[in-house]
């Protein structure tokens, strides 16, 4: 007969972002404990992690252990002695033949551990080991961590509890409902536990929770926001929506403005009219059932209404400043205590955007694109700079090229967001984020494993996916002159090619290994190569690379700086190694697509044939001088030898 | 309806009947409720205790010259601190808002995370701020360390705004037309101190003099803390309740230096670890005089 296993940590509430990973982390630790199972199912609340699992068996199947005792020459006594220890008589043991005499034995039967008993003992520890970003004591200093406080245990097996005490709480069979539409403590049991907590408001289920907002949109047109949805789920046991309206003369607020208000800072989605306009309304989730008085309706309205009533004085006032002549302000904006003000930065990735081949409008840009950070409402909204000093610089006129550009300066801000809408907008990004990251390196502020306060790693993301993506002609050169941003920045060049372009990672080696300052041209010849592949005369002539490569090493051949003039034809031989020659001779130029089946069988004979080292050291200094040609000819799109071959 | 102050009375009650004591504001000048000695330095230490009090929290860079229906330079927090905290803590804090009320079946009450931490006060913790409708009512927070120490006991620090609350309640957009008793709206009692306090916050302090008075504040504090000896008998006599006021006051002078714009980002760092610096070591201090205070105790 097997069981079922309930298994519900009864929380404060949990932050809704750490829920999910909980979850995995539970399950893991549940597995590891070893006890078999059919099934697991894992659910989760704000105020509770669940964990049910079926088919545990009752105990560990039984198992025999052999006991060895005295030898049969050993006095009666210490027989006796032996078979009283295993709880038997003596005629009850058995005697075996071993190499170094005759010995009593024993079979003793080892009764299989309870499950209960082994959960018993691994449940405390389970808990304690979930792991969350972030824990706290509770019961005082030293005691047990956890993300809230644990203030109860349901582990049922069957229908017994599974006993043991944590943090004060004993585990028992009562969970708790929803804080106030629900009672405080129900008796559950495994059949009846979801229904149960369903009568006192709680929906065990994300996916249900998940649904029943949906279904609540009905009629609504929501702006589609996966991430908040999420975030929603896990912050209610019993999600209702409603739906509210503010003011339409709100709408004369940007958009950008009122949507960032309404998620950010109230949890609430936006809705759009039938053209896909914002609509004067919203939509949020209560943690309760209704609201059939409308209090939650108009609370929530009156509390947007303040807010938006802040962010329209702020846009106001903010007017009375142009952004252009907020730029003398930045020089009491510290960038970095190090680097000098934003009035410093600003300069300077106005010179780089010049650089980096930015026309009028990129250097523009790059001037206005710091001075919304001495706005109000930057001050009261940060995730929207860029965006407010785009907003901004449009109103007072600036160009379109400019002011989207500055709008869009910070993107891409992961590797899923767009890069900038126009040239000018890519330029002024890449003059930030560049200026950043030398900056930063120069001073020695350099991330470490997980630490990196100045988003390094997402700065040097950006401008590897906007380079690459922009299809930009711009030089790294000049940037990869400090070897650990080189290294740095190489990383998130071979990321950004294997990871999300999809090259294999011998391809992205090759072909950085000659060279990656023109991400543009790095990327047409990974393509290349990429195409190569599909050759079969690729990955023999790889290996031969990879040969001519180990040869020119071994004899501390530099590549030859000199053409094909260095080869002495007269030491030819004739056979192999002239006809590789001419074959040399008739390809040198071309794209290596176009020659690769005639190349590979002269190398393949010519190292059938022709032994490098002869004992001539003129003939062999020339048979170098042949191949480190030949490498230095088809080295310009990749390095071949850090191709893996399968052969 | 229910005034300003019927709330302020029924909380106080409310937290009076569950066994804490009721404390008047305390006197020096703070930015917050947890900065008064009777949640900064009562934290510490093995000894349990509650305690309640209105604290008016003055944060200059806040003022509005009264003009901002939401934003003020001086608010009341309701400071609650229960150390340790019961384990019905969430329930307790939900009791406190139906005695004002609130019938939370018809209101929607979420947690949502929120950890706080004070720099200047080398103190941390976890929590939530609690959402009523949309609306941050109140602060809730687990602390762990204060004056970086960490704590033997946690204490819950539950902080009510209560002008928010009220306006809430009264279903007023402004702070200034909430009732504060009978026939007195918030304005007819509170406006005056929002715009004088504005305007000398922003306009006319004295640059150099609240300087002067910061750095005399904090020599006096310096110099008592260099004065405290751990391995003197009559320790406990120490006055570092009066050290500590020297730090609030400290605490004060840098917010109105930084309203008045008058700190840059720069200094801003140092200047906040020369504060956590003095509230570490009266902490640190406390602790030791309290440890020994309580050894004499129980010897007796």
């Amino acid at each position: 007969m097997t069981l079922p296993f309930l298994f519900e940590i009864g929380t404060e509430e949990i932050p809704d972002w750490m829920i999910p990973c909980a979850l995995e982390s539970l399950h893991l630790l549940f597995e590891k404990t070893g006890v078999p199972h059919e099934t697991v199912k894992l659910d989760a609340t704000p105020r509770r992690l669940v964990l049910r699992a079926e088919g545990l068996p009752e105990r560990q199947p039984d198992t025999q252990e052999r006991v060895t005792g005295p030898a049969k020459s050993a006095p009666a006594q210490a027989v006796a002695g032996f078979a009283r220890k295993q709880g038997v008589r003596p005629e009850d043991l058995s005697v075996e033949s071993t190499p170094k005499g005759e010995y009593y034995y024993f079979v003793k039967k080892v009764r299989g551990r309870e499950t209960q008993e082994i959960l018993a003992e691994a449940l405390p520890g389970i808990i304690l080991k979930i792991y969350f970003p972030k824990s706290m004591y509770w019961t005082g200093k030293g005691g047990p961590q956890f993300i809230r406080p644990i203030r109860w245990l349901v582990t049922l097996l069957g229908e017994n509890v599974v006993p043991f005490e944590l943090a004060g709480v004993r585990s028992g069979c009562l969970s708790s409902g929803h804080r106030r539409l629900g009672s405080p403590e129900i008796a559950v049991t495994i059949a009846d536990y979801e229904q149960r907590l369903r009568d006192h408001f709680v929906i065990l289920s994300a996916e249900e929770r998940r649904t029943r907002i949906r279904a609540q949109f009905d009629g609504v047109r929501v702006k589609a926001d996966p991430a908040l949805l999420e975030t929603l789920v896990y912050l209610t046991e019993y999600p209702t929506t409603i739906t509210g309206e503010f003011d339409s003369q709100f709408l004369e607020l940007p958009e950008e403005v009122l949507v960032t208000v309404m998620r950010h800072h109230q949890k609430y989605f936006s809705v759009e009219d039938a053209s896909g306009k914002l609509a004067p309304r919203f939509v949020a989730v209560m943690n309760i059932n209704a609201d059939p008085q409308g209090y939650v309706r108009r609370g929530n309205e009156r509390v947007l209404r303040a807010r938006f009533n802040d962010a329209r004085f702020f846009w106001e006032t903010d007017q009375k400043k142009k952004l252009a002549d907020r730029k003398p302000d930045l020089s009491h904006v510290t960038f970095q205590a190090k680097l000098g003000s934003y009035l410093e930065k600003t300069e300077r990735m106005m010179t780089l955007a010049k650089e980096l081949g930015g026309d009028a409008h990129a250097v523009r840009a790059a001037e206005l694109s710091k001075c919304d950070l001495t706005t109000e409402l930057v001050k009261e909204f940060t995730e929207l700079q860029g965006v407010v000093g785009g907003l901004y610089a449009r109103v007072q006129g600036e160009p379109d090229a400019v002011w989207q550009a500055v709008y869009d300066h910070y993107k891409p801000e992961s590797m899923e967001d767009a890069i900038p809408r126009s040239h000018a907008g890519r330029i002024a990004a890449l003059a930030d984020k560049l200026d950043t990251l030398t900056g930063c390196f120069r001073v020695g502020l350099i991330p470490t494993g997980s630490r990196d306060p100045f988003a390094l790693r997402r700065a040097a993301q950006g401008v590897v996916k906007i380079i690459a993506e922009g299809k930009l002609e711009v030089s790294l050169e000049k940037y990869l002159a400090d070897t650990a941003l080189r290294e740095f920045l190489a990383d998130r060049v071979r990321y950004y090619f294997k990871d999300i372009c999809g090259f294999k990672y011998d391809e992205v080696n090759a072909c950085m290994a000659a060279g990656w300052s023109s991400l543009v041209d790095l990327e047409a010849r990974l393509a290349r190569v990429q195409n190569l592949r599909a050759s079969p005369d690729f990955e023999p002539l790889a290996a031969s690379f990879k040969r001519i490569k180990n040869i020119l090493e071994q004899a501390k051949f530099g590549v030859p700086s000199g053409s094909a003039g260095a080869i002495d034809t007269s030491l030819l031989e004739p056979g192999p190694e002239q006809d590789l020659y001419d074959e040399y001779r008739s390809i040198a130029g071309q794209p290596i697509e176009n020659v690769i089946s005639r190349l590979r069988p002269k190398v393949d004979l010519f190292f059938d044939k022709i032994l490098v080292n002869a004992k001539d050291e003129r003939v062999r200094q020339n048979r170098l001088t042949l191949l480190g040609t030949l490498l230095k000819e088809f080295s310009t799109i990749a390095d071949f030898s850090e191709i893996v071959t399968s052969s | 309806m229910q005034s300003f102050q019927d709330n302020i009375l029924k909380l106080k009650h409310y937290w009076s009947e569950r066994g804490c004591i009721i404390q008047e504001p305390y006197d020096v000048e703070v930015g917050a409720g947890t900065m008064c000695p009777e949640t900064f330095l009562r934290v510490l230490g093995t000894q349990p205790y509650r305690v309640a009090y209105v604290q008016p929290s003055r944060r200059p860079a806040d003022g509005r010259y009264g003009d901002n229906p939401n934003r003020l330079y001086k608010h009341s927090q309701l400071q609650v601190i229960l150390k340790p905290s019961p384990s019905d803590v969430i329930e307790q804090y939900l009791g406190s808002l139906e005695a004002i009320g609130i019938d939370l079946r018809q209101h929607d009450i979420k947690f949502e995370e929120d950890n706080w931490e004070a720099p200047t006060l080398g103190a941390w913790g976890v929590g939530w701020q609690v959402m009523l409708d949309g609306l941050e009512i109140s602060q809730f927070t687990y602390f762990q360390q204060c004056g970086g120490i960490d704590l033997d006991l946690v204490p819950a620090e539950l902080t009510y705004g209560l002008e928010r609350l009220t306006a809430f309640l009264q279903v007023r957009d402004s702070v200034y037309d909430i009732e504060w008793a009978k026939g007195f709206s918030y304005r007819d009692v509170r406006y005056r101190d929002e715009l004088q306090y504005s305007v000398y916050n922003f306009e006319m302090a004295d640059i150099p003099t609240l300087w002067k008075l910061f750095e005399l504040h904090e020599g006096e504090a310096t110099r008592l803390l260099g004065l405290y000896d751990p391995k003197s008998a009559e320790k406990k006599r120490f006055p570092l309740l009066p050290t500590y006021d020297h730090v609030l006051k400290c605490s004060n002078l840098f917010n109105t230096l930084d309203s008045r714009g008058a700190i840059s980002v720069t200094e801003r760092v140092g200047v906040i670890q020369r504060v956590r610096k003095l509230a570490v070591g009266v902490a640190q201090a406390w602790l030791d005089q309290q440890q020994a205070a309580s050894a004499a105790q129980g010897a007796q």
